[in-house]
């Protein structure tokens, strides 16, 4: 039995029951981990697509870097706890479900009218990657997509100050009308000197914590 | 016999020059009237009077120039603005002066400018007394312009003028609906009437290409064949019927007495319900063309003389009395018209004027003095309260019974000689019927109301009414009295200065020879103010036990031989079935119905569309899914 | 390579397929979030699959940009998602339903 098939027809299940999994976890600390092995697995079908270098990519940003901060951000908002088992929506979830099972259909109609489910890969993809795949990759990406790679980076720069600027924190000065209407929290918390108002504390205007 | 035309005076004086001024004053007094009369307060009135007065005095002077002129050349017309021109239909303002309307102007504004006089002590103490002079001065406006128009669009104007301000005077005191339902029931009457005239005025156009008097004057005989003509003067007389109250649309006479008494002087008496015989004078050389339109003219006439001469015995109040009495006497001006003795129609109109006038103004005074009381059973005696009343009236009385030399005389026995002149004996039988009648109720009247024994309180207290009230009533007799002079035969005054205008006189040679019939004619006068004598005035017959054994007949009269009732039965209450289903099942229910159908039908789309926007994110991950996936199917069945 | 193209695609739109499931039938913003990722990957895996099937590395420099802008994204859809949660205490986004009718 050739090779890839048998690891196609291992991993390919594992990524359908990993994506299931994620699908259908209450905790969305365990959806996080299934979709990592769902990435993983389909870091596998590109090495199997004579792809190494994108295999690489795939782990070191998608699994490292990406679910990574998902992580985070399910761990800093202690969201983790579970979705309600109710749908408000009626009809809702056999929609779903029924949209996806036509999608699958359509999709499998679409590949026997186009390519067909023979169709193996043509050989001579070794002629392509000369020089290993990344050398390959490197001399159609700096050669023939020049501009949008530094529209990429543009665009990375970009995303990073957005995010900052959206999760700052808003600060202002206290007022003195709150702090008097607060007097007596403050004065409980030992903010205050008895008689002598302290400025310049922040008092954060975000919402409810 | 067509009249021959007439040339223009060929120098007309400065009163002519300005004979637009004639109707112009009194609607400046209207206009005035309308905005400031709050502040005149009873200025109001006399500015009125003085408007009138003014207009009558043009008036005089426009027709003296107009007399100066020699006898064929007595037409004056007067350009005052472009109006209409419609393809190569063209009406204009224009004026015409001539001896037929110079005789309306002289009595539309001098017996108009009395009872304007008479109405500023009628009227006193009214809360609308400058409204009151507003609108009397605007119809008289109206009036002129009716008569004074040189083509039947100036006319019509003037018709459906005088029917608005009619409508108004009537209703005057509409805060009772009995005053508002009679003013609507004259309105809508007359515009039958007037529906039929603007038919016909359509049909002129249509043979004629123009509405001028001088083109359709001069064109009938050629233009027009029998029928055609027959069919425009029937037209015509339609609206004339419905105008001066005759069979079958006199109902709204009687009941219009529910406006102030000057009021039925003025209008329903002296000029607007004579606008119907203007009319067929005026157009009589389309009526010559027509036997056929002649004699249902004729026929009208006369019935309906005979038949308003019964209701008016039947009646009990002064005023209705007097209406009946109108639409008789309109009757017997068309007989005349209708017999083609135009001009005798026109000084039956003139001295019918004077005497009408005179005994509705009468009428008010005596309900002034008896506190607006107009029932005849309870007055009487009134002669001795009320002398210059009582004298003036049984004036007015004698005049409308024809004694002579008062002017009804003249008048009617000019219609009844050419009547029977002409070998016409139905016509001069039935004439001298209605003839003993209007005697019969004149002097029924008169001798109810003022003479015999008070019969109830208020008769023996009764006042005399102030100057400004029994002046105008002198005046007005005496015309009534001297109006005899312009008596019609064919050398009186007025049959030759209308002569031009209305044609000869049919003068036929047979008949009873001159002195049998005026033996006749006193006999029939006599005679009915004789018996009326007898029965009413010398209590010698208990009138009101009489009633009583004769009661069928009298409810007959009374109830204006039930006309009333079968218009209601016939066509009112079914029109008014028909009306209240339009409003309400057609109008409100159906379309309305429709509409706010549609309305709420968009109401209730939206009220199921709106849900799609439910606000879950997820619904619309759902429909862009949907989408996209149909996009997929799409492309995909096309490749 | 014995395994026909078509069955990577199949596996591609079968990922996709539970992704969008994903999408509809989760509350919890993030985990909608987590679905669109695993949309965008199914997505990637057809274009290399179709690379490989067209002897053209074009499809694995595209698949590689979308790897790019799939990080962008998440990072300021997160960051959105920390600023919203700051709001209003809840990523459910069944909450947030002003826009309605």
């Amino acid at each position: 039995m050739p090779l890839d098939n048998v690891v196609f027809w291992v991993f390919a299940p594992v990524s359908v029951a990993s994506a299931i999994g994620m699908l259908v976890m209450r905790n969305a600390v365990h959806a996080a981990l299934f979709l990592i092995v769902n990435f993983f697995t389909i870091a596998v079908m590109y090495l199997l697509l004579d792809a190494p270098f994108l295999f690489a990519v795939q782990i070191i940003v998608y699994a490292g870097a990406i679910m990574v901060l998902f992580l985070f951000v399910i761990m800093l908002l202690g969201i983790d706890r579970g979705d309600d088992v109710h749908e408000p929506l009626i009809g809702q979830r056999p929609l779903a479900v029924i949209l996806a099972v036509g999608f699958v259909l359509e999709i499998g109609l679409a590949l026997r009218a186009g390519i067909g489910f023979a169709t193996r890969a043509p050989d001579g993809f070794d002629v392509v990657n000369q020089g290993g795949n990344a050398q390959a990759l490197a001399t159609v990406l700096f050669r023939d997509y020049f501009f949008p790679f530094e529209v990429t980076s543009v665009l990375l720069i970009i995303a990073a100050v957005a995010a900052m600027v959206l999760a700052q924190r808003k600060s202002r000065a206290i007022t003195q009308a709150e702090i008097d209407e607060h007097r007596a929290d403050l004065d409980a918390l030992g903010h205050t000197n008895p008689g002598a108002p302290k400025p310049g504390a922040p008092l954060e205007a975000g919402g409810p914590r | 016999m067509v009249a021959e035309s007439v040339g223009l005076v060929p120098d007309p004086n400065q009163a002519m020059q300005v004979l637009w001024l004639v109707p112009l004053l009194p609607l400046v007094g209207a206009v005035i009237n309308l905005f400031v009369s709050k502040r005149l307060g009873k200025a109001a009135g006399w500015l009125a009077v003085v408007m009138m007065a003014l207009s009558f005095a043009v008036a005089v002077l426009a027709v003296k120039g107009l007399l100066d002129a020699p006898e064929g050349e007595r037409l004056f017309l007067k350009h005052l603005s472009d109006w209409i021109s419609v393809g190569s239909l063209r009406v204009n303002f224009d004026l015409r002066l001539d001896a037929l309307s110079a005789t309306m102007i002289l009595v539309v504004t001098g017996i108009g400018t009395l009872i304007h006089v008479y109405a500023i002590g009628y009227m006193d103490g009214d809360g609308r007394f400058g409204r009151f002079f507003a609108y009397l001065n605007l119809f008289v406006f109206f009036m002129l312009m009716l008569v004074l128009g040189a083509n039947l669009l100036v006319l019509y104007l003037g018709w459906e003028g005088v029917g608005l301000c009619s409508y108004l005077l009537i209703g005057f005191w509409f805060d009772k609906t009995a005053n508002a339902n009679a003013a609507k029931k004259a309105f809508v009457t007359t515009r039958v009437g007037d529906t039929l005239m603007l038919v016909g005025l359509a049909v002129v156009v249509m043979k004629f290409g123009t509405l001028d008097y001088e083109v359709i004057f001069g064109a009938a005989g050629s233009t027009l064949t029998k029928s055609a003509a027959t069919v425009i003067s029937l037209l015509l007389f339609a609206g004339a019927v419905g105008k001066s109250a005759q069979l079958p649309l006199h109902v709204w006479l009687p009941d219009a007495m529910a406006g102030p008494t000057p009021v039925s002087a003025l209008i329903h008496a002296a000029t607007m319900v004579t606008a119907g015989v203007y009319l067929v004078v005026r157009m009589h050389p389309v009526f010559d063309l027509s036997p056929v339109a002649l004699t249902v003219v004729t026929v009208t006439g006369l019935v309906t003389a005979i038949y308003a001469g019964t209701c008016a015995l039947g009646q009990d109040d002064i005023k209705r009395v007097l209406a009946y009495s109108t639409i008789s006497q309109l009757g017997f001006m068309f007989l005349a018209a209708g017999l083609k003795a135009y001009s005798a129609a026109i000084f039956f109109l003139v001295a019918h004027a004077f005497y009408k006038a005179l005994m509705f103004l009468g009428a008010g005074s005596v309900m002034h003095g008896m506190h607006e009381e107009t029932d005849l059973k309870v007055m009487g005696g009134l002669w001795r309260r009320m002398p210059y009343t009582a004298i003036t009236f049984t004036l007015g009385a004698l005049a409308l019974s024809g004694v002579p030399p008062l002017a009804g005389f003249f008048a009617k026995d000019a219609v009844l000689e050419i009547a029977q002149s002409n070998s016409e004996w139905g016509y001069y039988f039935l004439g001298t019927l209605a003839a003993f009648i209007s005697a019969l109720y004149m002097g029924r009247l008169i001798f109810l109301a003022f003479y015999g024994t008070a019969r109830s309180e208020a008769a023996e207290h009764a006042h005399e009414s102030p100057p400004v009230m029994w002046i105008p009533l002198v005046l007005l007799a005496v015309g009534a009295v001297t109006v005899g002079a312009l008596a019609t035969h064919p050398e009186g005054l007025l049959a030759t200065f209308l002569e031009p205008i209305s044609g000869l006189v049919p003068e036929g040679s047979e008949g009873l020879s001159t002195p049998v019939f005026y033996v006749v004619a006193l006999l029939v006068t006599f005679g009915g103010l004789g018996t009326a004598w007898f029965v009413y005035g010398s209590g010698r017959v208990d009138w009101l036990s009489l009633r009583v054994r004769l009661a069928p007949l009298h409810r007959l009269f009374a109830n204006g031989w039930y006309i009333d009732e079968y218009y209601a039965a016939l066509i009112v209450t079914p029109g008014k079935a028909i009306a209240a289903f339009t409003a309400y099942r057609i109008d409100v229910g159906f379309i309305d119905g429709i509409v706010n159908g549609i309305g709420s039908a968009f109401r209730r789309l939206a009220g199921v569309g709106r849900n799609i926007q439910t606000g879950f994110v997820r619904t619309y991950a759902a429909a862009v899914f949907v989408g996209a996936i149909a996009i997929v199917v799409y492309v995909g069945f096309r490749l | 390579m014995r395994t026909p193209i078509a069955y990577f695609v199949m596996l591609s739109g079968i990922l996709f397929a539970i992704g969008s499931v994903g999408v509809l039938i989760r509350k919890s913003a993030l985990l909608i979030f987590m679905s669109v990722e695993l949309q965008l990957n199914a997505v990637n895996l057809a274009l290399v699959a179709f690379s490989r099937m067209n002897g053209d590395l074009r499809g694995q420099v595209l698949a590689f940009f979308s790897m790019v802008v799939a990080a962008a994204e998440v990072v300021v859809g997160l960051a959105i998602i920390v600023s919203i949660y700051r709001r209003r205490a809840t990523v459910n986004v069944d909450d947030a339903r002003e826009l309605r009718w």
